[in-house]
């Protein structure tokens, strides 16, 4: 163990590149599974090694190949990305052995093993986005994580899916290009690619030519902002996620862009926010503004949605809106609001997508009109997603409930106090698009269409139950939620110009 | 046993029924016996509480702290006391009830029926036992979400449309109006904790407690104080022991005793008195009690009728704390009491009704009185006690408000309070007139007798509690009284 230990960042990112090269040579479905859910397994356990390591003794940074910083590409571990890197691990560890079953059902078998490759490659664009310190190797990451997300969406059944795909290609492509150019223009100004470095460099910088660091921030935001779905750049969304095989779908919705808005907060605070006051821009109202749009118009287009995944996929966009409602405020409370949302509506959206997943594998729909009554004949399952559609509308109880009790207490004491009417008000729209699938579901009578439908084999099912109790338990212990965001919060609050 | 632990066990009783419930759904027998048994521990454990209550003793028990100063922890004060052994005695009685109204007209699906039921009791006991707003807001929520599948049973058109009425109302005033008053108590007080005396003496302007107030009562739509009363009526679509325990005792009560207690250990009275911030309220509230008699008056089908007049019932409690004195308090809790038995009394009569005859609207009770005897007899004494005549209980609290609203120079209200009696008379006493001295309809009653006597039997009890109350209001009074008096 001590002479692994050293070395855990960069195995985050290695073990799963290995196996997806691996996974790549493989021709059966199963033994791609195998692989990658010993790998999946794998990954938190080094994530919270790292996050523990970072909490009791400060940030690591490891120099790969021996190359010291700024020359050479550092993995910097702090307390905001390890609590992310433990996030995404667990969520695909967690998720991993859904995937059996449902991959095995909605993929052609020579498709399988090539499928369970790209997962792999995604989680190491994703842990790679987050491990490391350095601007040039995070975009890597990103273009690997966006190209094995455009063949997992691609890999659908709905031939629609290959739409969606090609339509996330062009819009990710446009993204990964604004984020880029911003770098450039940082390296122009800086002349260093370390996120260390350049946060201590950005402030001559400024001084001398403010007009090309607000463009350098102006790029790398709405680069990032296309690949979190930031309203309106969502377009993509909706039909990736919709037409997606169920996996992929609760793997993305639960951490791509939950990945993309640490980029943006990584950027934000502890990049750009060290050296100018970003508070004093326009652009915190700007994204106040874009938030508070995602957070009503798309979760009343949610309401409106036939198909529970599209729905679904909407509530996403309106969620998203939370987090960067937190970004946005960027003072204490609110921001621990934002974090904790991350790690939140991470785990309720995949409990979500997975309920919804395991019923497409027993009934072949997700349309809400063939959903009648599909909670008696799938209870645990409708049970869950009852459980974490309570906290999408953050009723007390679950941990909804905690990011939005953070988020009002950040805009209460920013003195915004209609900024908390309207949080409110947006959960209220949550209650009409989760209460119209809960009422089809449960309060009318089966459809002779799913009378053969039962509760999903326990691959499935425990996954799934596991999700929906950690909605209720982090909405009671939040001391590895809440807390940790609020210990993260604090640093970053206090290391602002 | 310790108070502390009695208190998770009061908590916890009902919920482990809505587990155990289930297990028998084949056998209806047992089924009705968990009911039953669980009722009963809980009644148990409840009134083994009040010893320790009354010697001024306040046991509480935290289970979690969720953030930093704020936790899920349950503090057992005199009115939470009270409203916990009314719902605890009355869910005994309408269980029973249950039994024979739901086989009696042959409903379906009656093993969700009392699970639902059961949670339900569950929040209203952890609602009563808040320590502080968090936990109460917890189980305020869980109240609303337990007894929507009780709303909507009838699975028909009509009850999904006022299911979702009532979800939207009730949980659309919590989460736009309360849970806001809730966080801006937070930020200014520092504490949500229900302290004697009240925590946001001196942290906030008259204006906005006054606003903070208003948030309160209206984002309370449990209260269902004027106009966020829509649901109740709605509500009446529910099988009739659902109308009679939740939506005339455990729901509705759960919304005044919020506001009671949030006028008592949040504002505080004397923060209210001194601002002035509660005048506003004593005039609204005065206006429900009238307007909701009159409406009422109006209603021919018997369970609307009898919801308006919770409505305006309830309105005397939102008064009481209103007028914010130690003594009209001591009427809104004696209200809450003396109206649940009152009320629960006229809900198992209507039921009653309705298993014997279907009939459902009030013009087709006439001369029904002598062939449902017992029922139509419950049905005045609880109207009585709803009136506030002598010796019923409800007479104490019309009598307190009455002399507290004169004492503090409100003379309108008194007469307010005097014209709402009459109504009172008017709708009710013509009900129980029309059964037993107009001749029936089509001639003669035939075929129709008394309803189960599982139906019976509840009834009669209740209307005797009644009387009961009347002389026993000093018990209350003196429980009531430690509440009020306490150092603040």
């Amino acid at each position: 163990m001590t002479a692994v230990q050293p070395h855990l960042p960069v195995l985050q990112v290695v073990i799963p590149l290995l196996g997806a090269l691996l996974a790549g040579l493989l021709r059966r479905g199963t033994s791609g599974f195998a692989l990658a859910l010993a790998v999946s397994w794998l990954m938190p356990l080094i994530a919270v090694a790292l996050l523990c390591q970072v909490l009791t003794g400060g940030p690591i940074s490891y120099h790969l190949g021996g190359w010291p910083p700024p020359w050479g590409i550092e993995y910097r571990v702090d307390a905001l990305n390890g609590f992310v890197l433990v996030l995404v691990s667990t969520i695909g560890a967690v998720g991993m052995p859904f995937s059996y079953r449902s991959v095995a059902l909605e993929l052609e078998p020579r498709q399988q093993a090539w499928f369970y490759c790209m997962y792999l490659l995604c989680l190491t664009g994703l842990l790679g986005i987050t491990v490391t310190g350095d601007a040039f190797n995070a975009f890597v990451f990103l273009e690997i994580s966006s190209l094995s997300t455009y063949v997992m969406i691609a890999l659908g059944r709905d031939r629609r899916a290959l739409l969606s795909s090609y339509q996330y290609l062009i819009m990710g492509t446009i993204g990964a290009t604004f984020y880029i150019i911003g770098v450039g223009f940082i390296y122009l100004l800086t002349g260093s690619l370390n996120m260390v470095d350049i946060s201590a460099r950005l402030g001559a910088a400024w001084a001398s030519q403010p007009s090309a660091v607000i463009a350098a921030l102006a790029f790398v935001t709405v680069g990032l902002s296309l690949k979190l779905a930031l309203f309106p750049l969502h377009v993509w969304l909706p039909n990736a996620y919709a037409y997606a095989p169920s996996f992929t779908t609760v793997f993305l919705s639960a951490t791509a862009t939950k990945v993309t808005i640490y980029l943006l907060i990584r950027y934000y605070f502890t990049i750009f926010g060290v050296s100018i006051d970003f508070r004093a821009l326009p652009i915190t109202e700007v994204i106040v503004v874009l938030s508070l749009a995602a957070m009503f118009i798309a979760s009343l287009v949610a309401v409106f949605e036939q198909n529970v995944k599209r729905m679904l996929a909407y509530s996403s966009v309106a969620q998203i809106g939370y987090i960067t409602l937190g970004i946005g405020l960027a003072d204490q409370a609110g921001l621990t609001g934002g974090l904790v949302h991350i790690v939140n509506h991470a785990l309720m959206k995949a409990a979500l997508f997975m309920s919804m997943g395991a019923v497409f594998y027993r009934v072949g729909t997700v349309n809400l009109k063939d959903l009648a009554g599909i909670g008696r004949k799938m209870p645990i399952t409708m049970a869950a997603f009852t459980v974490a559609g309570f906290g999408l509308i953050g009723t007390p109880g679950t941990s909804g409930f905690i990011s939005k009790w953070y988020l009002a207490l950040g805009a209460f004491e920013r003195g915004w106090w209609w900024l908390v009417f309207l949080i409110v008000a947006s959960s209220l729209i949550a209650v009409v698009y989760v209460g119209r699938v809960l009422e089809v579901a449960w309060r009318r009578e089966p459809s002779p269409a799913i009378a053969e439908a039962s509760d999903p084999p326990l691959t499935m099912l425990v996954p799934i139950v596991l999700l929906a109790a950690a909605t209720v338990y982090f909405g009671f212990f939040t001391e590895w939620t809440a807390g940790v965001a609020g210990t993260v919060a604090k640093t970053l609050i206090g290391g602002l110009k | 046993m310790a108070p502390e632990t009695l208190i998770t066990l009061a908590i916890l009783t009902p919920l482990v029924g809505a587990l155990v419930i289930p297990l028998f759904h084949d056998r209806p027998n047992l089924r009705e016996t968990v009911t039953l048994v669980t009722a009963g521990t809980l009644l148990l454990i409840v009134v083994n509480l009040l010893g320790p209550v009354l010697a001024g003793g306040r046991p509480e028990v935290t289970f979690v702290e969720v953030v930093p100063g704020l936790s899920l922890a349950f503090k057992v004060e005199p009115l939470g006391m009270l409203f916990s052994l009314v719902a605890s005695s009355l869910w005994i009685l309408n269980s029973i009830y249950s039994i024979g109204y739901m086989r009696g007209n042959k409903e379906p699906r009656q093993t969700s029926f009392y699970v639902c039921f059961a949670v339900a009791l569950g929040s209203t006991i952890g609602l009563a036992f808040a320590k502080n707003l968090f936990t109460l807001f917890l189980c305020y929520e869980a109240l609303t979400l337990s007894t929507y599948p009780l709303v909507t049973h009838k699975a028909t058109d009509e009850a999904h449309r006022a299911g979702r009425l009532y979800l939207l109302l009730l949980l659309g005033t919590s989460l736009l109006l309360f849970l806001p008053a809730i966080i801006a108590t937070w930020a200014l007080a520092g504490t949500l904790d229900f302290t004697p005396g009240g925590i946001l003496g001196g942290k906030a302007s008259g204006l906005v407690i006054g606003v903070l107030l208003a948030l309160y009562v209206f984002g309370i739509g449990k209260a269902a104080v004027m106009p966020m009363h829509f649901w109740l009526p709605a509500a009446m679509v529910a099988p009739t022991p659902v109308s009679a325990l939740l939506h005339a005792v455990a729901v509705v009560k759960a919304g005044v005793f919020t506001v009671v207690k949030i006028v008592l250990y949040v504002f505080g009275l004397d923060v209210l008195s001194t601002t002035g911030a509660n005048t506003w309220l004593i005039y609204l509230a005065s206006g429900c009690i009238l307007l909701a008699s009159l409406i009422a008056l109006s209603k021919d089908n018997l369970k609307a009728r009898l919801a308006y007049s919770t409505v305006s019932q309830l309105a005397y409690v939102v008064l009481g704390a209103a007028l914010a004195t130690t003594m009209s308090l001591e009427g809104s809790a004696i209200q809450i009491a003396t109206h649940a038995a009152g009320k629960i009394t006229l809900f198992f009569c209507a039921g009653a009704i309705y298993v014997a005859t279907h009939r459902t609207e009030v013009s087709q009770l006439d001369g029904l009185g002598r062939a449902m005897p017992f029922t139509f007899f419950a049905f005045l004494l609880g109207s009585l006690s709803i009136i506030g005549i002598p010796p019923f209980g409800g007479t104490w609290s019309k009598w307190m408000l009455a002399l507290a609203a004169a004492d503090s120079g409100h003379l309108v209200v008194v007469g307010v309070l005097m014209v709402s009696s009459l109504l009172n008379v008017g709708y009710l006493l013509s009900i129980v007139g029309r059964a037993f001295f107009l001749p029936p309809r089509d001639g003669v009653v035939t075929g129709i007798k008394e309803a189960p006597v599982a139906c019976v039997v509840p009834l009669s009890l209740s209307a005797l509690a009644c009387v009961v109350l009347f002389f026993q209001i000093d018990a209350i009074q003196a429980l009531v009284a430690g509440a009020l008096t306490s150092p603040q």
